[in-house]
């Protein structure tokens, strides 16, 4: 019955034009970064490491087809969530806004299994938004850009080798996923307690802008709880491009997302058993 | 003969808050039956009808349903139950066929192009079986909504105002349809309405609740035919038409005269006597109408 739902979900979300959203946005968006780094890429790359260039000596292009990639994965934390959050935060509060709560609920299938099929659906829309930014930002740029050595700057610069490149990128779309898996989780989390689509969206942005903001801050308590916000570890796709890849880090960063995604489910669950439906 | 018990409610009560939606209600519903569940708005019908599909969930009481407790056998039982639940939406991006499909599939069936066209044939709706719901008119989505409770072909049919937003021609084809699924099918109907007239056209048996409680529960014939009736006689001579009236003592209770009538309570038996009595006596009458006293009390409830 679980593969039932599952299918009855996916095709409800496909359905949907606003399902297109976030693939429409991606398929805009990457390609207007391309063709501005085509066009502009080597200056911006000269104004980006003049201060370097006083110490190091440059030679060939590092604008190449992984760099660009690089680049747009950076949207990873702006961007993506907004889109994830668009259809994961419609999973259950659509039901309660068009009134088909009656419907589905009213079915010889579990709450639980409901709720898990929906959740399942939102993540393999999370995981078909990654892989079509991964096609559009990786395929296209290797095509138009070529590839390449890549020159990363972030505490320290780090310039990776071509053959040493690609697995990092796997690992990072793969991390990628879990990090916008849990900013899903936590939409649907919302869209459990609310009864319109539109709150949980703007619940799950208000949270990721709270927690990035209070991340920045390195004030007393703050300091010794920040690492356990979701947020502190949504761009920990970085460290799979560190020379030596800080397994430590990578491990706290899942066990965190991964203890939001989890706690997020268990509530939207406990919620939707325990729920009289009302609408 | 006894029939089977169907649907057994017992002490079944709902909290909202302070709030009582639904209070110490009793219930009773055999197999065959086509039950009137009727009171006014807000009355505690819908809630009613959600704790039995288990939308929400009692605050005490008892619900069971094909002889099983409702609490420990949901699934097996939603797989025997269709039903509308108050206003008819619909997954509205979807066709519905689509809707048809996927609620089937939701029943356990293995759905088939074949049983969704029929089921939409049943409904007079299968030339709009590719249109998007969100096309359909309110009543096209009440039919859509029967449609819906038709398809995994249940033992029992719970319908929360079937009728609401058709136009007559809708109203008597459904009243048909209801009445063919008893006749033909043999199934068990539980059927809310706030419309008298409605129920005692199709009900045999049912109950009047109202702020959440039983007040009158029975066969529909009983109910309706027990008791006096309100009988006005438009007359041409009121005065003499009262005076005789009160000479003959065919009246128990005379309740009074306007400009053109007389107001009485009678038995049915006792209205044709009435009316020889006063054609004799040289009354010309104009009109008899009688309310009875079921609908007088229904209609007071409805409106206070």
């Amino acid at each position: 019955m679980f593969l039932s739902v599952l299918s009855i979900e996916l095709s409800k979300i496909f359905s949907k034009g606003r399902s297109y959203i976030g693939f429409g946005a991606i398929t805009i968006l990457v390609p207007i970064v391309q063709a501005a780094m085509y066009s502009e890429g080597e200056a911006y790359f000269s104004l980006f490491t003049q201060g370097l260039q006083q110490q190091f000596s440059f030679t060939g292009t590092f604008l190449n087809g992984y760099l660009i990639a690089f680049i747009v994965l950076q949207s990873l934390l702006v961007h993506v969530p907004l889109l994830v959050a668009l259809v994961a935060g419609d999973m259950l509060a659509g039901e309660a806004t068009g009134g088909t709560y009656r419907l589905l609920l009213t079915r010889p299938v579990s709450r639980h299994i409901i709720v898990l099929a929906k959740y399942c659906a939102a993540l393999l829309y999370t995981i078909g938004l990654i892989a079509w930014m991964s096609i559009l930002s990786m395929g296209l740029s290797l095509l138009l850009f070529g590839p390449g050595e890549l020159f990363i700057v972030s505490s320290s610069i780090t310039v990776l080798q071509q053959d040493d490149i690609l697995w990092r990128f796997f690992w990072a779309y793969g991390f990628g996923i879990l990090s916008m898996a849990t900013v899903a989780s936590i939409a649907f989390m919302f869209s459990a307690l609310v009864e319109n689509s539109i709150g949980p969206i703007a619940m799950t942005m208000a949270i990721i802008i709270v927690f990035t903001i209070v991340s920045a801050l390195d004030a007393g308590f703050i300091k010794d709880v920040k690492y356990m916000l979701f947020t502190n570890h949504l761009i920990s796709w970085r460290l799979f491009f560190e020379e030596t890849i800080p397994m430590d880090r990578i491990m706290l960063s899942t066990w965190v997302l991964g203890g939001h995604s989890i706690a997020s489910l268990l509530i939207a669950l406990f919620i939707i058993v325990k729920k009289d439906i009302l609408s | 003969m006894d029939k089977a018990p169907i649907i057994e409610i017992k002490s079944l009560c709902k909290m909202f808050g302070q709030f009582r939606a639904v209070g110490n209600l009793d219930l009773t519903v055999h197999k065959g039956d086509i039950y009137g569940f009727l009171g006014p708005n807000g009355a505690g019908k819908s809630t009613t009808i959600r704790m039995l599909l288990s939308l929400i969930s009692p605050t005490s009481g008892e619900i069971s349903v094909f002889g099983k407790s409702l609490a420990k056998n949901r699934n097996e039982i939603l797989r025997r139950i269709g039903a509308i639940v108050e206003k008819p939406d619909f997954y509205l991006y979807l066709t519905a066929e689509q809707n048809l499909r996927f609620l089937g599939k939701l029943s356990g069936l293995d759905i088939q192009t074949k049983l969704v066209h029929q089921a939409l044939d049943q409904v007079g709706l299968l030339d709009r079986a590719n249109s998007k719901v969100k096309t359909f008119s309110y009543g096209m989505k009440q039919r859509l909504g029967i449609a819906q409770a038709l398809i995994h072909d249940p033992e029992l049919i719970i319908l929360d105002e079937p009728t609401n937003g058709l136009d007559p021609v809708g109203v008597k084809e459904i009243r048909e349809l209801i009445l063919r699924l008893k006749s033909d099918h043999n199934k068990t109907i539980f059927l809310s309405s706030h419309i008298l007239p409605e129920v005692e056209l199709i009900a045999n048996r049912m109950v009047i609740i109202n702020k959440g409680s039983a007040i009158i529960e029975g066969s529909v014939h009983d109910l309706l035919n027990s008791g006096m009736l309100t009988v006005s006689f438009s007359v041409d001579d009121t005065q003499r038409s009262q005076q005789l009236i009160h000479e003959s003592q065919l009246v128990q209770s005379f309740l009074g005269i306007t400009e053109h009538h007389l107001l009485m309570k009678l038995s049915k038996e006792r209205i044709a006597d009435c009316t020889s009595f006063l054609v004799e006596h040289d009354i010309a009458i104009d009109g008899i109408s009688s309310t009875r006293s079921l609908e007088e009390y229904f209609l007071s409830i409805t409106r206070s």
